[in-house]
């Protein structure tokens, strides 16, 4: 059972919601012959991760450091940092939005991503998993900046680190030959210079 | 009993104010760092074990400004002239880090110096109408030793010789070049076909073991990341030093908000604590580092009234020619650049008949690094969605087959282009941010044409099937396509000029020493003081110009010219 179905308590979308977003993330980024696309490498993951960011202490905001573990060293990325209060306030205003808290509207309303991603799935609808995939993409195009903001996390879903919760078995990594984070182990002076 | 703890405040904890504590540590003087971000680098009480907190990891640093600052919290402005109204733009403006070793932290570390032109613009080439081109009041040769121990300090990899236009140096480098890229071998041998110059960029990350930390491992984290081995030395090198002569104090999370001012003389500053709290500190002088954004910030935020505060504000012109190769060039394996050619920082015969066709007398172009993208998320980012996303990500023609160029062209001053306080926009401790005035010169625009034109043919002849351009801040042509008020922002990182130095008061704010002229216990020490930015990264010539203005400001005038 994925995520996507399970009902998490530490997770801000409904079930129905994940349904709509895991067809939406289908789209953007499809599997093809060669490899996983955003739904199996982990993307709606990521993205609940960054939605339900303050569900969990530390929030997933900045992974650990210095190393994963993936190459040697002790792996520390999943132990996230700790924010000071300005820094819960500024990620807190990004994620729920500024609803009318003063101290949230220093620079004007804020548009939180939860509230974004509420109406963005609702402007796709709930029939959306279950129209044909021509039916689909012309909703998507027509959802506008949720579009362009879906995108953009689909992609560091895909490629961030898994510590985030997306590029689930590193799928988004492998699947175009890349290694990601490799210190402490770094690479050879001959993998630099050579073809 | 004294009224201070410190004999100086240092305002930033950046190459420039990590060479000045070292300096006035060694000197005997206590000091104590301000450094309005977090400390993620060097633990004060164990100076000789860094602190492991750096990663490779593209979300925390690129789309989540772990080094901060944060822009929604403390955000600068951007407009392009006054008849914008009072800002086109909140947010990300010249974000270099808030942390505990400010722009050092980040950066790539390519190192270059000046050339010896370079601090004699006006003498050499001439006025050019609307800028306000201006020489040093400091020659390359009085710089040259301070290079050499900036070079010594920081651990410079380079290769004496290589670079026919460099400036004489009195010195080899501390180390040799680390392992060339193969995309940077391959446009260098392109280029030198072509009649240009490339050599190993000097570069602050260590090829060999080097005072005490290890030898860069080519992890590909290099520019926008901080280093989770410490191979890069700029600045811990010179904060380790000062923490470890017992008469430092860092202070992280520590913003200080105003100079304190009485008669003429600096006093202390105000600060205001991670809570939100203000505090006062007490010393015989300040040492304001905190970048030519923030510096000129703070001097306005404390009251200084010479109108030079804030002008003269400089970016670089970056100009990108890159070009799709058929075959893998891997840019994320090694030091981000390892290549560069000075050739258009020249003016020879065709520069100046492409300026003289524009109407200018002169043009100078920068800098050219020998670059490849290295990270994922942001090529994902520029794809379309849809079935051809895999492929593309697989075939990754905007990244693993991208070869070229970023020329780091010289941008003009102008006193048009400056900083000052924004009239309404505060930061999340409710001071008055910077806001930047800013429009390119049309010098560097003919600049980035003429010498864009010459980087193509270099692309070209590497063989790449599909060469394009583009430049920030964005110009010409795509200008007219991209027109989101943050691409009218330039992205260089490379700032100058907004408290510049000289020998008359009513043109400059700093005197020929870095001293305030209205308060001469205040030393400036960044790239706020450069009269004119050149071609080149602007950081080994902060450090060796805080070397030589702080020498001079501890009364050891006689030791700098000797």
């Amino acid at each position: 059972m994925t995520s996507a179905e399970s009902g998490d308590a530490t997770r801000f979308l409904s079930l129905a919601q994940r349904r709509i977003l895991a067809a939406a993330c289908a789209r953007l980024v499809p599997a093809d012959d060669y490899g996983p696309g955003a739904v199996e490498a982990g993307a709606v993951d990521y993205i609940e991760g960054l939605l339900g960011a303050f569900l969990v202490y530390p929030p997933r905001i900045w992974a650990g450091g210095p190393f994963s573990g993936r190459f040697g060293g002790e792996a520390s990325f999943a132990s996230f940092h700790r924010l000071t209060a300005v820094e819960e306030l500024a990620w807190r205003t990004r994620i729920e939005g500024s609803k009318g808290i003063a101290e949230r509207e220093r620079l004007g309303p804020v548009a939180g991503l939860q509230e974004r991603y509420t109406e963005g799935l609702a402007a796709l609808g709930d029939d959306f998993p279950a129209l044909p995939p021509e039916d689909q993409d012309h909703r998507l195009r027509s959802a506008g900046s949720f579009l362009d903001l879906l995108y953009q996390h689909v992609c560091e879903g895909l490629y961030g680190a898994p510590e985030y919760g997306g590029n689930r078995d590193l799928a988004g990594w492998r699947s175009i030959g890349y290694l990601g984070d490799v210190q402490p182990r770094g690479y050879p002076d001959e993998e630099v210079s050579g073809p | 009993m004294t009224a201070w703890d410190f004999h100086t405040i240092i305002v930033g904890s950046g190459p420039a104010g990590s060479t000045v504590a070292d300096e006035l540590t060694r000197a005997g003087r206590s000091v104590v760092i301000f450094e309005r971000g977090h400390n993620h680098l060097i633990d004060p009480a164990h100076p000789d074990d860094l602190m492991q907190v750096f990663s490779n990891d593209e979300l925390k640093y690129t789309e989540r400004h772990f080094l901060g600052p944060d822009p929604w919290l403390e955000p600068r402005t951007f407009r392009q002239s006054e008849a914008d109204g009072d800002r086109l733009h909140i947010g990300d403006v010249n974000n270099l880090p808030a942390t505990v070793g400010g722009g050092g932290v980040h950066a790539d570390g390519k190192l270059p110096r000046l050339r010896e032109d370079d601090f004699r613009v006006l003498s050499e080439l001439g006025p050019i109408a609307g800028a306000t081109v201006a020489d040093w009041p400091l020659t390359y040769d009085d710089l040259e030793p301070h290079y050499a121990t900036a070079e010594r300090l920081i651990g410079v990899a380079g290769l004496a010789g290589a670079n026919p236009f460099a400036p004489w140096r009195s010195s080899p480098y501390p180390m040799p070049p680390g392992p060339p890229m193969y995309a940077a071998l391959l446009t260098s041998k392109a280029a030198e076909r072509l009649g240009y110059h490339p050599y190993p960029a000097p570069t602050g990350a260590n090829s060999v073991p080097y005072d005490g930390r290890p030898a860069c491992n080519n992890c590909g984290f290099c520019a926008n990341f901080g280093c989770p081995i410490h191979a890069k030395g700029d600045p811990v090198a010179m904060l380790r030093r000062a923490l470890l002569t017992g008469r430092a104090e860092l202070r992280a999370d520590a913003f200080v908000s105003r100079i304190l001012v009485q008669d003429g003389r600096a006093t202390g500053v105000e600060w205001i604590d991670r809570d939100g709290q203000t505090h006062q500190e007490l010393s015989d002088d300040v040492v304001v580092a905190a970048g030519a954004m923030e510096t000129p910030r703070l001097l306005l935020l404390s009251g200084f009234t010479n109108e030079n505060i804030g002008r003269n504000l400089m970016f670089h012109m970056q100009t990108y020619v890159l070009g799709e190769v058929p075959f893998r060039v891997h840019g994320h394996i090694g030091r981000s650049v390892t290549h560069a050619h000075d050739d258009h920082i020249i003016v020879d015969g065709p520069a100046r008949k492409a300026a003289q066709a524009a109407g200018l007398p002169w043009i100078k172009g920068g800098f050219v690094e020998h670059a490849s993208p290295a990270h994922v998320i942001a090529e994902a980012k520029l794809y379309p969605w849809g079935r051809e996303h895999r492929r593309l990500m697989r075939d990754s023609p905007m990244r693993d087959r991208l070869i070229g160029f970023c020329m780091q062209g010289e941008d003009l001053p102008q006193a048009t282009n400056r900083v000052d306080l924004d009239p309404s926009v505060r930061d999340v401790r409710g001071v008055p941010v910077a806001r930047t005035t800013y429009r390119v010169h049309r010098h560097e625009i003919v600049a980035s044409e003429h010498h864009g034109a010459g980087l193509r043919s270099i692309v070209q002849e590497t063989g790449a099937d599909r060469i394009f351009s583009a430049t920030s801040p964005v110009t010409g042509e795509l200008a007219t396509i991209i027109d989101s008020e943050a691409s009218k922002v330039p992205i260089s990182r490379h700032v100058a000029g907004t408290a510049r130095m000289g020998r008359d008061p009513k043109t400059s704010v700093c005197d020929e020493w870095g001293r305030l002229w209205e308060a001469p216990n205040v030393l400036v020490a960044d790239s706020s003081l450069f009269p004119t930015i050149s071609g080149y990264g602007p950081t080994l010539t902060l450090v060796a110009l805080a070397i030589r203005n702080v020498r001079a400001f501890l009364g050891r005038q006689g030791e700098v010219k000797a």
